[in-house]
């Protein structure tokens, strides 16, 4: 029972990062009709900017180790701590959240440039030219940030009030059987809380209405005299910032390498399609679902019976749905059918 | 979509001078290729092979649109086969490539079923779906079948039937595939995927010019409106899915007769995604791109990967010192470890200024210079070129 | 090409072009019949291949064996400080090459997959006419090029590969390992940890799912086994799984106290952080605290693990810290040249070289099969490892193994392991033909 209860609520936290990843790239199919392959990258960068603004935090003052006489090696004693003592010390154990604040802009201004600069001129082409022109770019990124930071993947971990794990298990009883790490259970809460915000500004300002209405028929919004346009660039802009917020909270978890992102290239697009192309409430369906199938895919109990089930549940899972609901969970006729 | 190269859709003369034109072309690789520092028969067969895939990749995209991102895994497939072909019977090639053909397309079948009851985007990734599927299983649960991350290979104690009842099967030395007798590897194995490539290469050419191929592209430009009409369209893309799995499985086993090694990893996604980024890059729907971009992305990784500081150094010797260590430095980037730089680079500018390809760079071109000519009477003769 | 030559002059381009030509055209095609074996060099050079990870999870390290590589063809020619050559027992080698020819390298990238590695390894054979090739950092890429070079007719020097299937079932007469083996991990390390965690553990085995990792849970289970450890259950993880949380929340409740990661590089990196994540080391079960091993240790591992590793037990084939004359030499040409110490991927690519080139010089000439033999049943020292024994029945080396632990107050950037002991060879040392191992060599293979 207990293992139950905690393989349901990792699938939750995982779901909740695939959910997020996936609303965004479900955000620009939706709006532009642009199947972005560089999305993974994006999530990459974001989780690059949670290395940068640690690195700068950590700027130090190098001490020599006099005992190594054939390279250079150092002790480093960040400025910060030197400066000011504890609460140096405290702004470097929390970079990561930190990082959130610095990577809403820097996203922001990715996103901005690279539909301006490149997406849509590709607004008309053909989805395998979109795919082309994204998965070439995305290897620029992952290629400019290996020649920048290596290929080793940099710790970044969460501040330390939030190392450990939680026990839930006490609530209930059972104590030191429900043990979870907070951090993921703050993934969990922040995701929830972006994919609601995502919604409520989609759902309750008239930005949103006019953005969903050019979803549903872009050109009626635009005879109506309205620049659906401009507010697609913005949607674009707000789908990278997610994406770039959940690499930046998804560093303590896995340290970030150049490669991150291509890694969840391909179940960003599993999810999204199970979810239906294009339905926002649907990604995030799709991916608490298939979040929760994983996790209990992975148990060693089902894996006696079924050897092997933790590899393919996902794309078995998209197979089955797709069968059975040609559009996915919640999919629209019509949309990416093409 | 780029438009159709005009190749498709030529006179049966034009195709029989452009038939002819390829297959010289290809069977004098080994020695224009050595210009360009691809002389030697790894790169000339891997040019062949994945040309072959890439021609069979297209006959489904090219012709109805279907965007296939899991043609890999009959690559693997048909290497598989062809590699227990090796094992079981014998090691001569034609068995092999039989089974792999076999299998492959018995895959595809069975794939193609399910997935082309959707399109767009959902058949994409239904085909992803299962290519990955193969992938991982290769790689962990099915290791008795497939000898997982070390790949399937041959080894002298293997029974080989059809050599033990020949009484030929010699259990001392490592087997060696073959053709009757010619070894498949080096320049000889080169030759018989260039055969192999131009039989290919003239089969998807009938292709398209046959009824059937009209009607897949005609189900590439509304398939909508064709079921509308009541026209059952299924077949016919089932049929092209099947072709196209074949040509893949074939592909698997050339790579497998040439370097009898079978790996999990030919299945992978990145693996699906290269044939559609050759197809792709050469040109969409015409015949030549897909072997071009085929070549032009296998000659990046092969040749693009090794150029290191001691071969940069050589190449700008001729520059002054402080220019040279520049240059070094910058070229450094894009070549090397930094070989996958220059392909994204690559494959932005194509798509970017290139919609077609390759093919239409090669199409500007041509008419840039029917324009100098000035007095260019019909366009009619060069434009079938 | 039309479309790469965008943007560049026309100038530049012709006559990069011209030394493009130059130096890649080998005309080895037309000559092949000349050979007493396969690229036997002519010429006053000779050429060695280096096929290493240059992209993927393992880039670095890759580029870490390809500095050493070029340390080591520097020492051969007699550039540089000559490095480990003044502590080498065997004084063959006389700085002016090998065999007086003067030592030139290709490089190739192998991007960790066996057909991109064999097609690189098959470049340098048929294209550049390499004597021999070396390299790796995964075993299946290892066993695959080293199948190819066997069949092919040249050397392969084993460079990082750990599983026991490279000289175990997929031994080859062509093809060499210095680095040491999941087996000899085991065997290392079980009396470290009996000091250290007691007779009476429940062990909980998490594996990558695939051949090196199935062939080092065989070995550290048994070597646990013997000194009364339980080993409560192995589950297998997909190679690259990235969060590996689902695997990790039933060995909370397994009952068991100890985890054994078999996993290495990115794997290892996220398994372990996220291990401890989970609050794994801060547990308690039966009435002892809760451990983590890592059997295969790198310090490019520690490196991306930061924190989590300290005071984890792991085993690895070398590292920088040693304080013997070998060890010190190699790690103050390395510094002097890159301004780092080497990793224990670099240490064990560079020694091949120059075992290699010493075995060449030997037995006088680059021959496989007379070379192979200069090779078997060498005894040396002076290469950081101790004493240490080229076994002719499987071509594996045999030397001390370090077992390390993360370091809990590390002193620089580097300082991230300490050796714990160095176990000595004996204890590491087993028969050939132990079911684990059990393969035949073949015979040696000259090419042409």
């Amino acid at each position: 029972m207990d293992a139950i209860v905690l393989q349901f609520l990792d699938g939750l936290a995982k779901g909740g990062n695939y959910a997020l990843i996936a609303l965004g790239l479900t955000l620009i199919f939706g709006t532009l009709g642009v199947v972005n392959f560089a999305h993974g990258a994006l999530f990459m960068l974001g989780a690059f900017c949670a290395v940068t603004v640690q690195k700068l935090l950590t700027l130090s003052e190098r001490v020599k180790d006099e005992s190594i006489t054939f390279f250079d090696a150092y002790k480093e004693i960040p400025y910060l701590e030197t400066w000011f003592g504890d609460t140096g010390h405290m702004l470097i154990d929390y970079s990561v959240p930190i990082s959130l604040l610095a990577a809403i802009p820097v996203m922001l201004l990715i996103g901005l440039a690279m539909e301006r600069g490149l997406i849509r001129f590709f607004y008309h082409r053909s989805h395998a030219e979109q795919i082309l022109v994204t998965f070439g770019l995305a290897i620029v990124l992952q290629e400019l940030v290996k020649a920048q930071f290596g290929a080793n993947p940099i710790p970044t971990p969460a501040p330390e009030v939030v190392a450990g794990s939680l026990d839930i298990g006490v609530w209930f009883n059972v104590e030191g059987s429900i043990v979870y790490p907070y951090w993921r259970l703050i993934y969990l809460a922040f995701s929830t809380v972006v994919i609601s915000a995502v919604f409520a500004f989609l759902q309750f300002t008239t930005f949103g209405m006019v953005v969903r209405a050019g979803m549903q028929d872009r050109e009626t919004v635009g005879l109506l005299g309205i620049n659906v346009q401009r507010r697609f660039t913005i949607v674009f802009g707000i789908a990278v910032i997610v994406a770039g917020l959940a690499g930046v909270m998804y560093t303590p978890i896995q340290s970030p390498d150049y490669h991150m992102g291509m890694d969840f290239l391909v179940l960003s697009f599993v999810v999204v399609v199970v979810g239906g192309m294009g339905s926002l409430p649907g990604a995030v369906l799709a991916g608490f679902l298939l979040g929760v199938l994983q996790s209990f895919a992975s148990m060693n109990e089902v894996k006696s019976i079924i050897p092997g089930i933790d590899q393919v549940i996902i794309y078995l899972v998209a197979v089955i749905v797709l069968q059975v609901r040609p559009r996915g969970l919640l999919g629209r006729k019509g949309v990416m059918e093409g | 979509m780029a438009p159709t190269v005009s190749a498709i859709g030529g006179s049966a003369r034009t195709d029989f001078i452009f038939m002819m034109l390829f297959a010289a072309a290809v069977l004098t690789a080994p020695f224009w290729a050595s210009f360009i520092g691809a002389g030697y028969p790894d790169l000339l067969q891997k040019w062949a092979i994945y040309g072959l895939f890439a021609i069979g990749f297209n006959i489904l995209f090219g012709l109805t649109g279907y965007l296939s991102f899991g043609h890999a895994a009959f690559l693997g497939i048909g290497s598989y086969a062809a590699v227990w072909s090796f094992k079981l019977l014998t090691m001569n090639v034609l068995p092999a490539i039989a089974f792999a053909i076999l299998f492959s397309a018995l895959f595809a079948l069975a794939i193609g079923y399910i997935s082309l009851r959707r399109t767009g985007i959902y058949f994409s990734i239904l085909t992803l779906a299962f290519a990955q599927m193969s992938y991982n299983l290769a790689y962990s649960v099915l290791t008795p079948i497939t000898n997982g991350e070390t790949g399937l290979k041959v080894i002298p104690t293997d029974p080989r039937i059809l050599e033990e009842l020949a009484g030929v099967r010699n259990t001392a030395v490592a087997p060696t595939t073959s053709l009757f007798g010619v070894e498949m590897t080096g320049y000889p194995g080169f030759y018989f995927c260039a055969v192999i490539l131009i039989i290919g290469f003239f089969i998807a050419m009938k292709i398209a010019r046959s009824p059937f191929g009209t009607m897949l592209k005609a189900i590439k430009s509304n398939q909508t409106r064709m079921n509308y009409t009541g026209f059952n369209t299924r077949p016919y893309t089932l049929a092209a899915f099947v072709i196209s799995g074949m040509y893949a499985g074939m592909a698997g086993a050339l790579l497998a007769s040439t370097d009898p090694l079978a790996g999990a990893e030919r299945m992978q996604w990145t693996a699906s995604g290269e044939v559609v980024l050759m197809t792709i890059l050469g040109g969409a729907g015409t015949l030549l791109g897909p072997v071009l971009g085929a070549a032009v992305i296998k000659y990046f990784e092969n040749i693009f990967s090794a150029f290191n500081e001691q071969v940069l150094n050589a190449m700008f010797s001729f520059l002054p010192e402080v220019l040279k260590e520049g240059a070094v430095a910058v070229a450094g980037l894009f070549v090397g470890e930094g070989w996958h730089l220059t392909l994204g680079v690559v494959f932005m500018l194509i798509v970017i200024f290139l919609p077609g390809g390759i093919m239409e760079g090669i199409r500007r071109v041509h008419k840039l210079f029917k324009r100098s000519d000035g007095s260019s009477r019909s366009g009619a003769a060069a434009e079938s070129a | 090409m039309t479309v790469f030559n965008k943007g560049v002059s026309r100038r530049s381009l012709m006559k990069g072009g011209v030394a493009l030509t130059a130096g890649l055209a080998a005309p080895h095609f037309f000559t092949k019949g000349a050979y007493a074996y396969l690229n036997e060099p002519k010429g006053g050079s000779v050429t060695l291949g280096f096929n290493v990870p240059q992209s993927g999870a393992y880039a670095d390290e890759g580029a870490d064996e390809l500095r050493a590589y070029q340390l080591a063809v520097k020492h051969i020619n007699g550039e540089g400080d000559g490095g480990m050559l003044n502590t080498f027992t065997s004084k063959a080698l006389k700085g002016n090459g090998i065999l007086g020819k003067k030592v030139e390298y290709v490089t190739g990238d192998t991007q960790t997959k066996s057909d991109a590695a064999r097609a690189s390894a098959k470049r340098m054979i048929e294209k550049d006419g390499v004597v021999m090739v070396t390299g790796g950092s995964s075993s299946g890429v290892a066993i695959a090029v080293q199948s190819l070079c066997q069949e092919a007719g040249i050397i392969f020097m084993a460079g990082l590969t750990h599983s026991n299937d490279t000289t175990g079932k997929d031994r080859r007469a062509n093809g060499f390992r210095h680095f040491f083996n999941a087996y000899q991990s085991g065997a290392a390390l079980a009396p470290v940890l009996e000091a250290n965690y007691g007779k009476d553990r429940k062990a909980y085995h998490l594996t990558a799912d695939y051949t090196w990792g199935w062939t080092q849970e065989e070995s550290i289970a048994n070597a646990t086994e013997a000194l009364g450890w339980q080993t409560v259950n192995k589950v297998r993880t997909p190679l690259g799984a990235g969060d590996f949380s689902q695997y990790i929340t039933p060995v909370l409740n397994s009952g068991a106290d100890v985890l054994i990661l078999n996993h290495y590089g990115k794997d290892m990196v996220n398994s372990l952080t996220q291990a401890v994540q989970f609050g794994l080391r801060d547990k308690q079960v039966n009435g002892k605290d809760f451990v983590i091993v890592v059997p295969l240790y790198s310090r490019l591992m520690a490196q991306g693990a930061g924190e989590n590793v300290k005071g984890i037990f792991g085993s690895t084939n070398w590292h920088w810290s040693l304080s013997d004359e070998g060890s010190q030499a190699f790690v103050k040409s390395f510094g002097a040249e890159y301004g780092f110490p080497p990793s224990q991927a670099a240490h064990t690519c560079y020694v091949q070289t120059l075992l290699y080139a010493d075995a060449a010089e030997r037995a006088g000439t680059f021959a496989p099969c007379d070379l192979g033999k200069a090779l078997e049943g060498f005894e040396f020292d002076g290469m950081g490892n101790g004493p240490t024994l080229y076994r002719a029945d499987d071509h594996q080396c045999f030397k001390k193994v370090l077992v390390v632990k993360g370091k809990e107050n590390p002193s620089s950037q580097f300082d991230l392991l300490e050796v714990v002991q160095e176990v000595p060879r004996e204890q590491v040392t087993y028969d050939a033909n132990i079911p684990q191992f059990a393969g035949s060599l073949g015979s040696c293979n000259n090419g042409a």
